[in-house]
């Protein structure tokens, strides 16, 4: 049975969106154009060496974030993507969830300073951040698919929308979090409002903002899959593959890379956040 | 023995600067009130209704506060938690700024200038130590210590060689390089301490600054605040709820509550004349020994006698009063010693006209800066009063034991004709001194 009323959401979206690509056609040509070339440059960065080589610089960086463990389980680890015969669309995940990452943080964190200087700001960029965290991350590919036509990009955009709100509520949280008594020396003293954002807030904030940063690297990774959808390439267009042809095997060779790549970055990402804490606080 | 010599050097200095009529702070008709309207919150004041009769409209923090505070001088405030000195302080360097007032320091008008004067004015003028340090965990001691320094724009090395000696004046020499986390409470506040005094401003704020610190700790640094103070010459308003602190480091106190300042004072005329109830109870529990000095709670000296006046004035005026003992002073009131009622007969007996003959020394006589702490195991050790004595040596008071025991409880300290008695010894019996005398005046016709 069909309402007496229907709003017609879908219709004022659709209107909005025609509006949207039509007049701004040439800036998401824009856009497209950078989020290729930087994808681009990033995948040949990764790919063009031999893997064996990308995969000591990796174990080197996990030896240097955190130590020899999480070395070695790095060379472990990406000799099984390389086993499964993984290893060009895992870079080629890689490097889309490191560009969604860098324009994703590049956004959010400002945001989140910007959120944590002002209630009424807050107020307002809260509810977005939920509202673009809990919608389904796969409505977002159809307006990007619409603005940025099939390939790797609306890809990376939908993963930026998707994983940007944890970088913003985490950076406001971190700045807000820090000793208000800290902050007001800083201005007792007379140093700017900038100054203090640099040599106080931010630092202090530093291991909440890594966790909102590592967080929106775990959003990235899982929207991997869901951007093969729109043709991203990558794991995603592997498992979307042994969906459509019901090839288990494959599914689980793609996904066994996602979890590998994950951890990889979940690890490397943490330690980042603690390290300098952790120095400081063994200093102290 | 600090505090003596803290309070006499700024009745000094408060009196020499009086008269150049500079303050270094001047608060004027100060309101500061948080919440939704504050505007509509001080008109509700001004028209007599109470603070929690408007809590609906907001929180008046600071109600009408006016005060100067003198160079050089100690300005306490004090007052129970939330009754706004926090609020207050922090309107003194514009953390905020005054919903109503004016705040000149040293000459500027705060609530009048732009951001960028403000913080020169922070830079140059004005610096603070906070309750809970507020030191920058990142950095080390010295990069602490050095952080207004840095933020004035002064080149790294002669910053890091003026927090070294700053560092050292507090006494955290050699601990530059450490983390605060590595330090005890007590010396992360000589950090903070230090923070503030390498900026070289002349007003230094201090919320609750040792209110963090365990009892011990806490009593040093009030003891080389005091020292720093005499020595640096800094202005400093001191914020605490602790009353025997206040007492303690106060040139003057200002006592808030719910927001007002209900009197400002020097610590012994909070303690002896308080301004209403609510400062009455306030004082009731503080530790006046450490408060009160000699010059405060000591009598006049009645049993008075001159070196010149010879054996028979001193004998006839230790007969009218009943004392059996007598405070010796010369022509210009220079206390010589004390003489003994026997003593003294026994000249008049062998009609000796020498009194100095039978002065005593026995007796060091005290200042009037003296605290009456440290007055308490003399005064138990002497049977006769101790003589008060000014700087030039002249008799100004006495301190009988009863007077000590009564400034420490809070009964009137002043006993009005209380006349130098020891109490150990029984004078003479009136008659015999009354036959001695007029055996002698007998002679003498
Ligand atoms: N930022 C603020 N916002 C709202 N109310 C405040 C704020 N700061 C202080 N207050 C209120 O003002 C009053 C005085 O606080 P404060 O100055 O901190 O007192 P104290 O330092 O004497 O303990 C308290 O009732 C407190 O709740
Ligand atoms: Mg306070």
């Amino acid at each position: 049975m069909t309402p007496d009323f229907r709003i017609p959401l879908g219709d004022w979206v659709e209107v909005g969106l025609d509006w949207l690509t039509t007049s701004l056609e040439g800036f998401f040509a824009l856009i497209r154009s950078i989020l290729v070339g930087a994808y681009d440059g990033l995948e040949w960065l990764l790919a063009a060496p031999p893997y064996w080589a990308v995969i000591v610089v990796f174990a080197a960086i996990a030896w240097w974030a955190s130590g020899w463990k999480l070395g070695v389980g790095t060379i472990v680890g990406f000799a099984v993507i390389v086993g499964v015969d993984q290893w060009s669309n895992a870079m080629d995940s890689l490097a889309l969830v490191i560009i969604a990452t860098v324009v994703a943080v590049a956004i959010s964190v400002p945001l989140g300073i910007w959120a944590a200087s002002s209630l009424r700001v807050s107020a307002i960029v809260r509810p977005i951040m939920d509202f673009m965290q809990t919608m389904p991350a796969m409505v977002y590919l159809i307006p990007a698919l619409v603005m940025f036509r099939v390939g790797v990009v609306p890809g990376i955009v939908a993963t930026i929308i998707f994983s940007m709100a944890p970088g913003v509520r985490l950076t406001e949280l971190g700045i807000r979090g820090v000793d208000k008594e800290v902050v007001e020396a800083g201005h007792a003293f007379g140093s700017s409002p900038g100054r203090i954002l640099r040599q106080i807030q931010l630092p202090l904030a530093r291991p909440t903002i890594m966790a909102g940063v590592n967080q929106v690297i775990m959003l990235s990774l899982s929207m991997v899959v869901i951007a093969g959808m729109v043709g991203a390439g990558g794991l995603g267009g592997d498992v979307v593959a042994s969906l459509s042809r019901i090839d288990a095997g494959l599914g689980f060779e793609a996904g066994i890379a996602v979890v590998i790549l994950a951890i990889f970055l979940d690890r490397v990402t943490a330690s980042f956040g603690k390290s300098k804490t952790r120095s400081s606080t063994k200093a102290a | 023995m600090s505090e003596a010599t803290h309070n006499a050097s700024h009745q000094e200095s408060t009196t020499q600067d009086g008269t150049e009529a500079e303050n270094a702070l001047s608060v004027r008709n100060v309101y500061k009130v948080f919440g939704k309207r504050p505007a509509e919150v001080i008109k509700r004041l001004k028209s007599g209704k109470k603070r929690a009769e408007l809590t609906a409209l907001g929180t008046a923090a600071v109600i009408d506060a006016s005060f100067d505070v003198k160079k050089g001088e100690i300005f306490v405030v004090m007052g129970l938690s939330g009754s706004g000195k926090s609020t207050l302080i922090r309107t003194l360097n514009g953390l905020w700024a005054p919903t109503q007032g004016s705040v000149v320091v040293g000459g500027t008008d705060i609530s009048a200038i732009s951001d960028k004067e403000l913080r020169k004015v922070r830079q140059e003028k004005i610096s603070m130590v906070f309750q809970h340090f507020a030191l920058l965990p990142h950095r080390t001691v010295l990069e602490n210590a050095a952080y207004a320094l840095e933020i004035q724009g002064v080149a790294k090395a002669e910053r890091t060689a003026r927090a070294e000696k700053v560092l050292s004046m507090v006494g955290l020499g050699g601990w530059g390089e450490k983390y605060p986390s590595e330090l005890s409470g007590g010396m992360q506040q000589r950090v903070g301490l230090a923070r503030a005094l390498c900026a070289e401003t002349d007003i230094l704020l201090m919320d609750e600054a040792f209110s963090a610190l365990d009892p011990l700790i806490r009593r040093e640094m009030q003891e080389q605040l005091v020292v720093l103070q005499a020595e640096l010459g800094k202005t400093i308003v001191f914020i605490t709820h602790d009353l025997n602190e206040a007492m303690f480091l106060g040139d003057r106190i200002a006592v808030m509550r719910d927001g007002e300042i209900v009197q400002i004072g020097t610590p012994d005329e909070i303690l002896t004349n308080p301004a209403n109830d609510y400062v009455a109870q306030f004082v009731q529990d503080v530790d006046r020994t450490r408060v009160l000095t000699a010059g405060v709670v000591m009598e006049p000296p009645l049993a008075v006698v001159t070196i010149s006046g010879g054996p028979r004035n001193a004998l006839r005026t230790m007969r009218d009063l009943q004392v059996s003992a007598a405070f010796v002073v010369d022509r210009r009131r220079k206390y010589q010693g004390i003489v003994r009622d026997r003593d003294v007969m026994a000249q008049v007996e062998k009609r000796a006209t020498d009194l100095a003959a039978v002065v005593r020394n026995g007796i060091e006589p005290v200042s009037p800066e003296t605290a009456l702490n440290d007055l308490f195991g003399r005064a138990v050790e002497s049977p006769i009063p101790l003589p008060v004595v000014d700087d030039d040596g002249r008799l100004v008071g006495a301190l009988p034991r009863v007077t000590l025991l009564a400034a420490l409880g809070n009964v009137p300290s002043t006993t009005g004709e209380f006349p130098v008695v020891e109490v150990a010894v029984a004078p003479i019996p009136e008659q015999m001194v009354t036959a001695a005398l007029a055996q002698y005046e007998g002679v003498a016709k």
